[in-house]
């Protein structure tokens, strides 16, 4: 699919009526596409040819590139940072706030500092406990939660107020996301809280990875039965996806990554496996094809944690995109620079 | 204690209750409060709140408590001091991804919620903590709010 106005690197495109964000990812949402994400790594570096190469390894596949801010509680280069550096070039971008790091104070900057580089897509996270990550010695902040943050980042938008009430000159024009966990307990509480965070501002939700495909089912079906996929107000759901790359490596995510449930079935299908890399990569095939046959699903969210380049392979085999090549640097005009090189930077 | 705040979210319905009666008393009181002065009874009142409540929920004395709101179990022992439902780093048994050895307390507020009459108060969004109440009674800041002579700052009623 082609808009009639693809990005021009560095500016903005118009706000379709209807829609919130001047973004790619929101017009093919409301276009009723069936919408690919996926998420950079960002590098433990300060070299922005790094960040290039990282996204460019998505080019043609993602209709989004979401950011990680500090995921797991690692310490690596910032979201807005990243997400600077590609919509400087014309990549999709998904800023990711966690409210583990900052205060309200902060986030609020960053949410304008974002939407004035050009990130028109926000990810409101809680983020996980610093216990988890690479610094268990830093002070956890969670001066908001995610839903807060919702909310304050649509008043920011819509009121053009900040949480105290002062007024902001010019809006962040930005399409509100969150996170949501289908697969941990409270489970009947889940779609419930869903919808408080929709009623907070969520208009899309990327979910954590999912490996049980009946509870998504049933997931699905509840917050269908809430109404929240209808109206002017209603949420896109991108349930999130990846490639395991062994049985022993999905026994180490399922004890040592927060929130990730992975049955033991699926555990025994890799540990059957002759290849079991292979195999992890065929499972999160089939689970694409479920997913998609789901009522209620907009798109996919894949993570694919250091198999990056196994993503192309996911979408090209499954042909969830249907022939459309979602927009990347060079794809209309192969001349133009390399986005690779920093001269198409203009450091 | 971890072990009364359980006892207490599995009788959420009954505190409900008594907070229901013990809310417009304290109301009532508020001439009594206004002769003496709400910044004299304050630190006698924050005492004896911060005892009773510290007791039963191992109240943190934010000074704008939403324990009718949350199943009787205090947010404010949420390592992340979420106030609006639990994260997605629940672990399958349903104990905290900061702390393994504690039942989430959002597991614990689902449950007290469904045993309260008014337990769909869960469902309504938070506004974020203001942090200058910190340590204040939150209980006399809910008779200057229904009395009517709260200042605007303080009175940030909960969106529902």
């Amino acid at each position: 699919m082609k808009f009639e106005d693809e990005p021009v690197p560095g500016y903005s495109l118009p706000i379709l009526p209807g829609h919130v964000s001047p973004g790619r990812l929101e017009r093919v949402l409301r276009a009723g596409k069936f919408a690919i994400t996926s998420e950079i790594d960002p590098p433990d570096s300060a070299d922005p040819a790094e960040v290039l190469k990282r996204a460019a390894i998505f080019d043609g596949y993602v209709d989004a590139i979401n950011a990680t801010d500090g995921s797991g509680a690692n310490c690596h280069m910032s979201s807005a940072g990243v997400c600077s550096l590609l919509t400087r070039v014309g990549y999709a971008t998904i800023l990711q706030i966690s409210c583990r790091d900052r205060n309200r104070i902060a986030m609020q900057g960053e949410i304008l500092g974002g939407a004035a580089m050009g990130a028109c897509n926000l990810l409101c996270l809680t983020g996980d406990g610093v216990q988890a990550g690479d610094h268990p010695q830093a002070k956890p902040v969670f001066d908001l939660d995610s839903i807060s943050l919702l909310q304050i980042a649509r008043g920011m938008r819509d009121e053009q107020r900040f949480e105290s009430g002062r007024r902001i000159e010019t809006p962040p024009r930005i399409f509100l996301g969150a996170a949501e966990n289908p697969f941990v307990p409270p489970l009947d509480w889940r779609p419930l809280r869903l919808a408080k965070k929709v009623a907070a501002g969520a208009q899309f939700i990327q979910t954590q990875y999912c490996f049980d495909i009946e509870r998504l089912r049933d997931f699905m079906l509840k917050v269908n039965d809430l109404g929240l996929l209808e109206g002017p107000d209603r949420v896109f759901i991108l349930p999130g996806i990846g490639p395991l790359a062994s049985a022993r490596s999905a026994r180490w995510i399922r004890e040592h990554v927060p929130g990730v449930h992975i049955p033991d079935a699926v555990i025994a299908r890799l540990e059957g496996a002759e290849n079991q890399k292979e195999e992890g990569k065929r499972l999160c095939m089939d689970l694409l094809h479920e997913i998609r046959e789901i009522p209620g699903v907009s798109g996919a969210h894949i993570m694919a944690y250091r198999q990056e380049h196994s993503v192309a392979e996911i979408i090209e085999t499954t042909g969830v995109l249907e022939g459309r090549v979602p927009w990347y640097p060079g794809r209309d005009d192969p001349k133009a620079l390399n986005p690779e090189s920093p001269d198409a930077l203009q450091l | 204690m971890h072990r009364v705040r359980r006892w207490v979210v599995r009788h959420a319905r009954l505190f409900e209750m008594i907070y229901r009666r013990f809310e417009p008393a304290l109301v009532k009181l508020a001439p009594v409060w206004r002769r003496l002065g709400h910044e004299r009874v304050e630190a006698p009142v924050r005492v004896v709140e911060k005892a009773a409540k510290g007791a039963l929920f191992d109240c943190q004395m934010c000074g704008q408590c939403i324990l009718s709101a949350t199943g009787m179990s205090c947010p404010m022992n949420c390592p992340k001091t979420l106030r609006n439902g639990p994260c997605g780093g629940v672990r399958a048994d349903g104990h905290c991804e900061v702390k393994p050895e504690m039942v989430c307390v959002w597991v614990d507020a689902w449950e007290g919620s469904r045993r309260m009459k008014q337990g769909d108060l869960i469902h309504a969004v938070q506004l974020p903590v203001d942090h200058r109440l910190t340590g204040s009674s939150s209980w006399l800041r809910v008779v200057r709010q229904r009395d009517g002579t709260s200042s605007s700052t303080v009175n940030r009623e909960t969106t529902r």
